[in-house]
């Protein structure tokens, strides 16, 4: 037997997979596939106080081993969801995790008291890496003195596990990691999408409404590991990787450089199972490699 | 309806015209039910540079021989790929996915109009027409002679309606410009093609007060409502195509 689990604090996960936010929908969309139970977590879309509409069409253009995407946090709103999401979601046998979004720093206070309330959402991610919106996301995640209010302040009001999402469009993501952990964030999750663009030159004009938006899939692994890598050396909260993963031999590439647990994203839009037998993937590499527990590899390159 | 993702073997890749082939594909599992107006997400194997599945419509089911079959317009480098697929290959599917035509009520007139690859959902929605009891009309729209594609199979549903670009076949000029629409005879009209026939046959429609759904071809990432990428302006907010389409009903839409 291998021991596959992981904790952030006292919260216990069965395997160190979970989905990336934005990427899994609220995990109904995924029931014809796959048994979401299985999985050790899922990170639901972006929510904000208020519903919205997200950005205009195209918010979507691939390029090659990626996509770039401007959806814009387009979702119903907390109300909406403590109301029709919820009930079903708190069915899964699965640390199930809601993304949070604002654009004030009040906003966030906001959300995170009314998720505190229900029961069964064990977590939050903070997102402040959002590249997609013109107020907040973003903007909270590359500037320190920003990013440090809005941990502080949604700390304040949050006594579950805090887990802040970070930006890979900074000079040096290991401040924003260390801001976290100084702030008592649980865990940090890295890395939210690059900020790209592309020309469509059939038509001549920025292939996306918002002319730049956000790059995912394998384009970004080797830029996701090495922040990882770096971020894992210097912080002694949990790290999850998120960036390009596919398949099982990258969720390790992670493991390995020093990630607690991974999120698997643009991956499910092709394989809709991708998730599930990552996990199955990395329980047979470790019993090929006779390692009982996962935490055997965790970080292995960042020791002497 | 149970959505699946399983690899279906290709019986066969026939060529209509230069740039248009129908892929035959067979699983080895019981083909599930399936509606005209659904898709289904290909992928395409080999290139970085086509890494998401292509929406491809469901274009004629075969339930007995436990067949259908995609017609598969070459507009790039996936569709160009799935092109060079031969007797025997696998491809993998998430299929069947969307939302369906509906059905006219009892007595009422329908006109099928498409143009170009399309034709491609149309076939299998004249043919569930015809089983279910109507007569559907046809209205097929091509650049020239050499362009018109499934002219026979359509005939063997209703009557086929013809319009060239140039006139080499048919009446000449745009679906929306053919004699059998200069005197509104119907009740409900579906429109598949490029965005440009959709608006001029929905401006038709709106103006004769006939009931008419557009299928739409929204740029996709997942498919199955998990990226809200291919969304769709209507009354209702954003819609996903994927999943609330990619059938509408025009006034639902903000065109
Ligand atoms: C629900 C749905 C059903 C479809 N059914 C069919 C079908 O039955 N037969 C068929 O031939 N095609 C169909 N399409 C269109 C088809 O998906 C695209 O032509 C295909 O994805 C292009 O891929 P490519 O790699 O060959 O081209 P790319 O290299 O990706 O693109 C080449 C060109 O095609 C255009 N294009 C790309 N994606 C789309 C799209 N989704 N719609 C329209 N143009 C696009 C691009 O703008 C570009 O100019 C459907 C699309 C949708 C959304
Ligand atoms: C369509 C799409 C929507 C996304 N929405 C969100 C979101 O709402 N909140 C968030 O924190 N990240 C969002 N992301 C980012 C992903 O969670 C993830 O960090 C990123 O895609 C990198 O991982 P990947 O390469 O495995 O996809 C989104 C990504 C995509 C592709
Ligand atoms: S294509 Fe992903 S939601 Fe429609």
């Amino acid at each position: 037997m291998v021991n596959l689990g992981f904790s952030i604090g006292d919260l216990l996960f069965k395997n160190p997979v979970l989905t990336a936010s934005g990427t899994f929908g609220y995990g109904t969309e995924f029931e014809d596939f796959m048994d979401v139970s299985k999985l050790g977590g899922i990170i639901l879309k972006g929510t904000t106080l208020e519903p919205r509409e997200g950005n205009s069409y195209p918010r979507m253009a691939e390029t090659p081993s990626g996509m770039l995407n401007s959806v814009g946090l387009q979702n119903r709103g907390i109300d909406y969801f403590e109301k029709n999401i919820y009930p079903h979601v708190s069915g899964y046998n699965t640390n199930v995790i809601v993304n949070i979004n604002g654009n004030y720093v009040d906003d966030y206070v906001a959300l995170a008291e009314r998720i505190e309330k229900l029961d069964k959402i064990p977590a939050i991610e903070l997102n402040i890496s959002c590249p997609n919106v013109k107020m907040g996301g973003m903007a909270f995640g590359t500037n320190l003195d920003s990013a440090r209010e809005v941990i502080k302040a949604v700390r304040a009001v949050y006594s579950k596990k805090l887990i802040v999402k970070l930006s890979p469009n900074v000079t040096n993501i290991v401040d924003f990691a260390r801001i976290a952990e100084e702030e008592g964030a649980d865990s940090v999750s890295l890395i939210n999408t690059l900020l790209g663009m592309s020309v469509d030159i059939k038509n001549m004009k920025p292939s996306l409404s918002t002319i730049t938006g956000g790059l995912s899939g394998p384009a970004i692994k080797p830029v996701a590991l090495r922040m990882v890598w770096q971020v894992a050396k210097s912080v002694k909260i949990p790290v999850i990787g998120i960036g390009g993963i596919m398949n099982t031999s990258d969720a390790i590439e992670f493991l390995i450089a020093g990630a607690t647990a991974v999120q698997i994203g643009t991956a499910s839009f092709i394989d809709p199972q991708a998730s599930v037998k990552i996990v199955e993937g990395i329980r047979e590499y470790l019993a090929d490699k006779k390692f009982s527990d996962i935490k055997e590899i965790i970080g292995l390159i960042n020791r002497d | 309806m149970t959505k699946r993702i399983e690899d279906l073997k290709i019986k066969g890749n026939k060529r209509l015209n230069k740039d248009i082939f129908i892929l035959e594909l067979s699983g080895n599992a019981k083909i599930p039910e399936m509606k005209p107006g659904q898709f289904a997400q290909v992928k395409i194997e080999g290139s970085p540079e086509t890494f998401l599945r292509r929406p491809i419509s469901i274009h004629d089911v075969d339930y007995e021989n436990n067949t259908f079959k995609l017609l598969i317009q070459i507009a790039g480098k996936g569709t160009d790929t799935l092109s060079r697929l031969e007797k025997g290959d696998f491809l993998n599917l998430i299929y069947p996915l969307g939302n369906s035509f509906s059905l006219p009520e009892k007595g009422e007139r329908s006109l099928l109009v498409g143009g170009g690859c399309g034709v491609a959902p149309l076939l299998f929605l004249a043919k569930n027409l015809k089983s279910n009891g109507y007569t559907p009309d046809v209205l097929l729209g091509y650049r020239n002679i050499e362009r018109i594609i499934e002219y026979q199979e359509f005939s063997q549903t209703g009557k086929v309606f013809l319009t060239t670009e140039d006139g080499s076949k048919g009446e000449k000029g745009f679906v929306t410009d053919h004699s059998v629409l200069s005197s509104p005879s119907y009740d409900m009209i579906y429109c598949c093609g490029p965005d440009s026939m959709l608006k001029a046959v929905a401006g038709y429609c709106k103006k004769n007060r006939i009931r008419c759904e557009v299928s739409l071809e929204n740029l996709m990432g997942c498919g199955i409502g998990a990226c809200l990428c291919c969304i769709v302006e209507t009354i209702r907010g954003n819609l996903c195509t994927c999943t609330d389409g990619p059938v509408f009903n025009i006034n639902e839409l903000k065109w």
